[in-house]
């Protein structure tokens, strides 16, 4: 589905300098894979899904979406961020429509399935909402609705559980999994958090900052339906401790 | 409403503009004031009366330059503010002539443009849109810059054009900010029309000031000011029904 190789992005700052955002990054991802990218800060990961969005070309390697080599956006992505930035006049369902809008095709088909959508994730009867009138984490379960309703099938999330409580986080991160079972898709999800990103993941993929590396792929063979149970599982620590080495091995205390 | 909030929002104040009037009435009583130095209230209020008809023309004339210079305002602020925002060239061209028009004093300006226009309401109305598009650009210009950056590369990744961008995204999240600038642009065109009006002129409530004065009718001028600042007040609280209207999510939680 996603054929990241030899991926390069670097790109200048205010001051002049040249940063490398990202360098050398091969990554495959099949068809309704759950990948996870999990690193420190500045390690990329963001830049990577901008790259696979096509919202931003890549300054070396070749990046390719079923066959098409990406060169600007298209429309068969769905994106969710750390902040649900949604559209504070609109109501919970126009929010959810505002993709389809976007898109060009005619919201009024697609109500029904809107609120089907906010049905599944819980948010039944807070159609006519204003966002400010929701937590925080019912505004994000709004944005993954509004990224769901085109049926995309590729999902790009970018912390999207970052701005989270803990407690909302766990909740969500379960949801996220059980939408994911009804309406398979491919998802590539940046996290900080270890633990998230193996429940979550078919793969996790580790990297290192400055400049952004893939330092390892592992893969999770761990049972779906995934549950919160599964952190005490042996397989989850070792994952855990893998991903934690990968991540703390290359760094240099600091005096 | 509990009565404990009615008595906090409006009997309070209510009995502290009168307690100030009931003071000031009785202060240029037993100070024996001149009339024409400080008017009680009572003859503030008696002249008012006296001019209630007379002050009708005035009025209109007034509330026309006012209404005129704000339109102008917006007319010209809004495009401005979106032409800012868009193009890094002319905001670098433009910046410094709209910075240059608003540290001119414009009193000082005033005599000049009347000079410039001629007489006639014109003048007031350009003077009045001199005063007040500066916050209209500057708080729409924040407002359409203010869009978060996600929301834009959202509408890019579902390859929506700019134009339909602009009109569903960035406008309405402009909008409060637009309004904050409005409101402001409101009271100035008030102001701005009685600058007008005061450098020449023979119609207005600036006018009517200026004459009363020069006539020691203090009590005159009072009363055309009180009707300056009622004005002002009822403009203002358009504007912001207006942003009621057109923000309604913006309303405070539980009064819908």
């Amino acid at each position: 589905m996603i054929r990241l190789d030899g991926v390069e992005k670097t790109y200048r700052t205010r001051r002049g300098d040249v940063v490398r955002a990202v360098e050398d990054v091969t990554l495959h991802v099949a068809e309704n894979e759950f990948v996870t990218l999990v690193g420190p800060s500045g390690c990329g990961k963001s830049t990577l899904l901008r790259l696979v969005a096509g919202l931003t070309p890549a300054t070396r390697g070749a990046i390719r979406v079923r066959d098409t080599a990406v060169r600007e956006p298209f429309p068969d992505v769905g994106f969710v961020f750390q902040q649900p930035v949604l559209l504070p006049w609109r109501s919970v369902l126009d929010n959810v429509l505002f993709s389809v809008e976007m898109l060009g095709q005619p919201p009024r088909q697609y109500r029904k399935q809107a609120a089907d959508l906010l049905e599944l994730t819980g948010l039944g009867g807070f159609e006519t909402k204003y966002p400010r009138e929701l937590s925080g984490g019912m505004q994000q379960r709004v944005a993954i609705c509004r990224a769901l309703l085109p049926d995309p099938s590729l999902l790009l999330m970018d912390e999207p559980f970052g701005a989270l409580d803990a407690m909302t986080r766990e909740e969500m991160s379960l949801e996220l999994l059980r939408v994911w079972e009804e309406r398979r898709k491919t998802i590539l999800f940046v996290t900080h958090s270890i633990p998230e990103a193996i429940l979550l993941a078919d793969r996790v993929v580790v990297m290192t900052a400055r400049p952004g590396r893939i330092a390892r792929v592992l893969t999770i063979d761990l049972p779906r339906p995934r549950t919160m149970e599964l952190e005490f599982d042996p397989r989850f620590k070792a994952a855990s401790d893998e991903v934690r080495r990968l991540i703390f091995a290359r760094r240099v205390p600091v005096p | 409403m509990t009565s404990r909030r009615i008595i906090a929002d409006y009997l309070v104040p209510a009995a502290t503009l009168v307690g100030v009037l009931v003071a000031w009435e009785a202060a240029t009583h037993a100070l024996r004031i001149p009339r024409f130095v400080m008017p009680p209230p009572s003859a503030i209020l008696a002249e008012g009366w006296d001019w209630r008809y007379r002050f009708l023309e005035h009025i209109w004339v007034t509330l026309g330059e006012t209404l005129g210079g704000f339109a102008l305002s917006i007319l010209v602020g809004v495009p401005l503010a979106v032409l800012i925002v868009y193009s890094p060239v002319i905001k670098s061209a433009l910046y410094p002539l709209i910075v240059l028009a608003q540290s001119v004093p414009k009193i000082a300006i005033a005599p000049v443009l009347l000079l410039v226009l001629g007489h006639g309401e014109i003048p007031k109305v350009f003077v009045a849109f001199l005063v007040a598009f500066f916050p209209v650009v500057v708080d729409t210009a924040t407002g359409l810059a203010a869009t978060p950056p996600e929301l834009l590369d959202l509408s890019r990744s579902y390859r929506a054009s700019a134009f339909k961008t602009f009109v569903k995204v960035r406008l309405p999240m402009a909008m409060p900010f637009f309004f904050a600038g409005a409101k402001v642009a409101i009271t100035l065109s008030v102001i701005g029309a009685v600058v007008g009006e005061f450098v020449g002129s023979d119609k207005g409530l600036g006018y009517i000031i200026l004459s009363a004065t020069s006539y020691w009718k203090t009590e005159l001028a009072f009363s055309s000011m009180i009707l300056l600042s009622l004005m002002a007040i009822v403009l203002f609280g358009a504007v912001a029904l207006v942003e009621r209207f057109v923000c309604p999510w913006l309303a405070p939680a539980g009064e819908e």
